[in-house]
């Protein structure tokens, strides 16, 4: 066996003085913890390297650094351990990581086996020591402290070792030898108390037996090759670059908000009280929804919102990545908004401008203008069925876009930013014209995918000039296109940068924009900017008002973002209150990622350097990818969901909301899933939301005639008004930073409040009982409902109808319909309800399974979740009985297969099992062949 | 809401009845971290999880689920340490995945914790992570799939589960892109 320790790694003491006393025939490997660079150069091929295992003074929550003490070519061998941690590899080949059972193998190994007092003090070590010698080390070694100050933390286990030593009156920590304890126990203390003044002088007993483990030969050693001078300096200056380690007392100061479901933070008296005045405050606590007039303007004094959501371009139906990409986030943001009273406009419309819409229109045979009106009452149909709350839905194709995008191309030309350059383009003989974007296609330059579009590559997604196409065609006549030279116009960006960084600077220190869209602008700018062609040869889009360039349009790049002034433009003849008026005006931009350099770079140095005092984005909010299922959408391959085909399905738009907003691609790619669409309408709707707000109204009507009841507060409903208030301002927090998916978790964390609420206190057994009784029914249905009022607002944002649906059961006051950070009793005693049914229904399989093939995927062939669905039609005990049964055998086999036996025998039990599993598949009325166990299963 | 095992008292009352053994030990706690002790007759009791359920496995003759050579004991032993530093040690979602992610790691190859044998690490592992299996999302439970598979196997052997909440795995994978 080998063993492998770090000189100057405290933990190594404690193994080499086990394996000296216990005279373990080791292989020593020696090896210096590895710099940084190195380390990462060799990384644990398909492992985790930042493991914080049980050791000995390195801290615990470390952070990733140090892959390991091991030579690059030797490191996996303690692939669960940190540096400095010693590892032993046994000649099985199994690698023990953790020291203290190192330690015990050594003594084991020689046959001393553990007792209840080696556990014991092995235990405490691990858990108490540990932790406290660790930050002991630290206040030593990193910030310089000396004798009893350092060794404070210990103070009461060194008192702990005493106490016990004395007590027993023997030598050693488990009896008159020297045991696997005291090695392990010494091996922490050492590093530590190895200046004699640390260690208090009224621990005569302590003392006397640190002094003598020190004095024996397999500890002085172990110390003597371990703790060098220069091992130490090196161990030091790592455990400098790593965070002071924590002690589990110390933790609940930790100023680190905890946003963790899992733990609930403790609630103060302070937030209970404040909780049970705003509920007694009731409706006067809620301030006046405030209706803005139409049109709606910005208001001063007021937070103005203004929101737009990418524009989609008009003759692709959207699918449903493209819905949660834009307009169903930005939607939900905007109602959200507007319940907080905030002055709020959202404004969205179809792209309708350019090659695209052109290629389309020759291919149905329809002029340009009339697939875009075909288009865009597709898109309108769409978004009004997902119940998206626009305050107007526009197109591109109008006189205001025609007029604002010239009058910024001519305050662009007159400031000197814009350049005129002679541009190589492909030109169709056979067709007679320039072939611009999307009507060549060729192989990608940079990934070399062979169907690269003459503007962007679908598959490494960078943009390409189209002279740079390899093998370009024409798309129309399939003919090769040749080079031509021919005048365009350009935006001058790298001009224009001087303008753009400071103010970049400015928006990112105010705003939030994502991650993603500060790293994707952060790189389009360390890149390097061009100036950037703003003209192309078309006919379909905003003529270019320049002479010689009269033939010409503009790019779509130039043109698509001024349509959300011109879109605003046809809403209000007031259109520049809202987009020249950054001081007063604060913009959300929603977008996939594809579409963050647009809005972040060039749209900005276009409004720039029009110098107009146009509003410029100050939150900039871009969404990873939403897969389908295993793949991606394709409309070609007739793979996914798109708009148009969604209320086909049967499932309510608001379903589909609730759905994609709970698997909002925030931060990483998520993928829509079939199977795990019905879960979660199965089990977070109906079983948690639904069936709270269900149960709250349901008992109002059944158990007080619809009337809702007195309440008398307990001090577990006041703590209940406390959690819920937290939930509530988590929720708040969230939204205000558009993280939209988290926020929705709350709104269920407090349903599943709800719903334990009502488990434990028992109304519906409450209301048969004595007066007391009775009228604890009636506090816990009462607040209940009210939090079921508060639930149907919170939830507004996601699912209006739903939450239209609870307002009108429950008949909540139009006035209520606010969202503050207060959870007030909005339905107080007195209050009469309506009628209550259910909110949900639930997702069949079957339902499911055929959607799943309607729709592609590739999940189709696999077999559905039983455990989920499918309804057992056998006899419950035969079922319970063989499940038994098959348990057992299985077991049985295990036994055999560990114990190494006969192969003939092992096969006659594995025939029995396999028998068994059948005839319980049998029973469950499943189809045998879906009990492959899984682990067995090929990748 | 899922029964869940805290750790402690109710999980050694959990392992008495799994190793057959009589009711009747009493149980304290003691300190921050709510350490189990055993009180007994004679001397002062044990301290620690780790500590009283090897002395009830051995009270019950059940030696071999601490393993049988010197390499399963200290295997054993290393995942029982594991199991009460860094499982009831983890505060933060992050403790939690990297606990997860490892677990997974060291079960890619392995049925039980300690390879072949069924022992005392896979009942206490079980326990201590009851209440974060019970939180999985689906997907999350795909992501582990190597731990889901034994935390499964774990929890349908006989008696180790009891009252706790059954975790339900999903038979076929979701996610296979997430790979």
């Amino acid at each position: 066996m080998r063993l492998r320790v770090a000189a100057g790694g405290p933990a190594a003491l404690k193994v080499l003085a086990a394996a000296g006393a216990a005279a373990a025939p080791v292989r020593l490997v020696w090896g210096g913890p590895l710099g940084e660079t190195a380390a990462a150069a060799a990384p644990l091929p398909g492992r985790d390297p930042l493991v914080p295992a049980p050791v000995i003074p390195t801290p615990r929550r470390g952070p990733p650094g140090l892959t390991g003490l091991l030579p690059p070519a030797e490191q996996p061998l303690a692939p669960l351990s940190p540096p400095w941690t010693p590892a032993l590899e046994l000649d099985s080949g199994t690698v023990l990581f953790s020291p203290n059972a190192i330690c015990q193998f050594f003594f084991l190994a020689r046959g001393e086996e553990p007792t209840d007092l080696t556990n014991q003090w092995l235990e405490w070590e691990a858990t108490e020591l540990q932790p406290a010698a660790s930050a002991a080390l630290y206040a030593q070694l990193v910030h310089g402290r000396k004798g009893l100050e350092a060794v404070e933390v210990l103070g009461k286990l060194l008192v702990h070792i005493e106490l016990n030593l004395s007590r027993r009156g023997t030598a050693y920590l488990a009896g008159d030898t020297k045991s696997v304890a005291d090695v392990v126990v010494w091996g922490t203390l050492f590093p530590v108390l190895q200046d004699e003044t640390s260690l208090p002088s009224e621990l005569q007993v302590l003392r006397t037996w640190f002094q003598s483990m020190t004095l024996s030969e397999a500890c002085r050693k172990a110390a003597d090759s371990v703790l060098m001078p220069k091992a130490l300096l090196e161990f030091k200056s790592y455990l400098q670059k790593q965070p002071p380690p924590c002690l589990a007392m110390e933790r609940a100061t930790s100023n680190e908000p905890e946003e963790e479901e899992g733990s609930e933070p403790a609630l103060t008296e302070e937030e209970i009280t404040a909780a049970v005045d705003a509920w007694a405050r009731g409706v006067a606590a809620l301030p006046k929804p405030w209706q803005p007039q139409k049109p709606v303007l910005p208001v001063e004094g007021m937070r103005n919102v203004l929101i737009t959501s990418a524009l989609p371009y008009v003759n692709n139906v959207p699918h449903l990545g493209n819905i949660i990409g834009c307009v169903l986030s930005a939607d939900t943001f905007a109602r959200y908004c507007r319940l907080r009273n905030w002055n709020t406009l959202y404004v969205c419309g179809t792209d309708e401008y350019g090659t695209a819409t052109e290629t389309k229109a020759v291919e149905e045979g329809l002029t340009p203008q009339e697939i875009c009106n075909k288009y865009n009452a597709i898109h309108t149909d769409i978004y009004r069925w997902f119940d998206i709350s626009f305050d107007y839905f526009g197109r591109t194709t109008t006189p205001y876009q025609t007029m604002i995008a010239q009058d910024i191309f001519q305050r662009l030309l007159a400031r000197g930013f814009l350049l005129q350059d002679t541009v190589e383009q492909l030109q169709c003989e056979d067709c007679q014209r320039f072939l611009a974007d999307r009507f060549v296609e060729g192989t990608c330059p940079f990934c070399s995918y062979e169907e690269a579009r003459g503007d962007q590559c679908d598959k490494c997604g960078k943009l390409i000039n189209a002279v740079e196409l390899k093998n370009p065609q024409c798309k129309l006549c399939r003919g090769v296109p040749v080079v031509k030279p021919t005048q365009h116009l350009f935006l001058d960006l790298p001009k224009l940068e001087e303008q753009l960084e400071p103010w970049l600077e400015q928006s990112w220190a105010t705003g939030d924009w994502t991650a993603n869209a500060r790293y994707i602008t952060r790189s389009w700018i360390r890149d390097g900017l061009k100036p950037r062609c703003i003209t192309r040869d078309l006919k379909w889009g905003t003529p270019v008002p320049l002479d010689g360039f009269r033939d010409k349009v503009f790019y779509v790049w130039f043109d698509a973002p001024i349509g959300y002034l011109s879109i605003t433009a046809n809403y209000t003849d007031q259109w520049e209150r809202w987009w020249k008026n950054p001081q007063q005006v604060e913009l959300y931009n929603f977008m996939a990622k594809d579409n963050v350099p647009f809005h972040s770079v060039i749209f900005p140095c276009s409004l720039l350097g029009a110098d107009d005092n146009y509003t410029l984005v100050n939150h900039l909010i871009a969404t990873e990818y939403l897969n389908y299922e295993d793949g991606k959408f394709s409309k070609s391959r007739g793979v996914g969901v798109f708009g148009d085909m969604a209320k086909d399905t049967g499932i309510p738009a608001d379903i589909w909301r609730f759905y994609l907003l709970y698997l909002r691609p925030e931060g990483q790619d998520s993928a829509f899933s079939w199977s795990d669409l019905m879960l979660k309408n199965n089990s977070e709707l109906l079983n948690n939301l639904g069936n709270f707000i269900n149960r709250a109204g349901m008992f109002v009507c059944k158990f007080f005639g619809g009337t809702v009841p007195d309440m008398v507060l307990t001090p577990d409903d006041k703590r209940l008004l406390a959690r819920v208030t937290l939930e509530l301002h988590q929720y708040h927090q969230l939204l205000e930073k558009v993280r939209i998916r988290d926020a929705l978790r709350c709104i269920l964390s407090i349903s599943r409040h709800g719903n334990q609420y009502i488990q434990v206190n028992e109304p519906w057994k409450r209301i048969k009982g004595d007066e007391k009784d009775r009228q604890r029914a009636g506090t816990v249905t009462g607040v209940a409902v009210n939090m079921a009022s508060m639930l149907a607002v919170m939830l507004q944002p996601y699912m209006p109808s739903v939450s239209l649906a609870i307002q009108g059961q429950l008949c909540i006051p139009p006035d209520c319909f606010v969202l503050s950070h207060n959870f007030t009793c909005t339905l107080p005693p007195g209050h009469r309800v309506g009628t209550v049914s259910p909110l949900f229904q639930k997702l069949e399989h079957d339902q499911i399974e055929a959607l799943r093939k309607r729709f592609g995927g590739g999940q189709a062939k696999q077999t559905p979740p039983a455990s989920v669905t499918l309804m057992a039609p056998g006899d419950p005990e035969l079922i319970q009985e063989l499940t038994e049964e098959v348990a057992k055998q299985g077991n049985h086999v295990r036994q055999l297969k560990a114990n190494k036996a006969e192969k003939a025998q092992v096969d006659t039990e594995v025939a029995k099992l396999l028998e068994l599993k059948k005839q319980l598949a049998l029973a469950e009325g499943k189809s045998p062949e879906v009990l492959v166990p899984k682990g067995k299963r090929k990748k | 809401m899922a029964a869940a095992a805290r750790p402690g008292p109710e999980e050694l009352a959990l392992l008495e009845k799994l190793l057959g053994l009589p009711k009747g030990n009493k149980y304290g706690v003691q300190g921050e971290r709510k350490v189990p002790v055993l009180q007994t007759n004679n001397g002062p009791g044990l301290t620690g999880l780790i500590t009283i359920a090897a002395h009830l496995v051995k009270q019950a003759k059940k030696d071999q689920l601490l393993g049988s050579t010197a390499e399963e004991k200290a295997v054993v032993q290393q995942w029982l340490e594991y199991r009460v530093t860094q499982v009831d040690g983890c505060s933060s979602k992050e403790d939690t995945r990297i606990i997860l992610k490892n677990l997974n790691i060291h079960l890619e190859d392995k049925v039980y914790l300690a390879g072949n044998i069924f022992t005392l690490a896979d009942v206490l592992m079980y326990y201590g992570l009851h209440h974060v299996m019970v939180d999985l999302t689906v997907q999350e439970k795909e992501k582990y799939l190597n731990v889901s598979r034994w935390f499964n196997h774990i929890q349908h052997y006989p008696g180790v589960r009891q009252h706790l909440s059954n975790v339900i795995f999903i038979k076929n994978r979701l996610y296979t892109n997430a790979h």
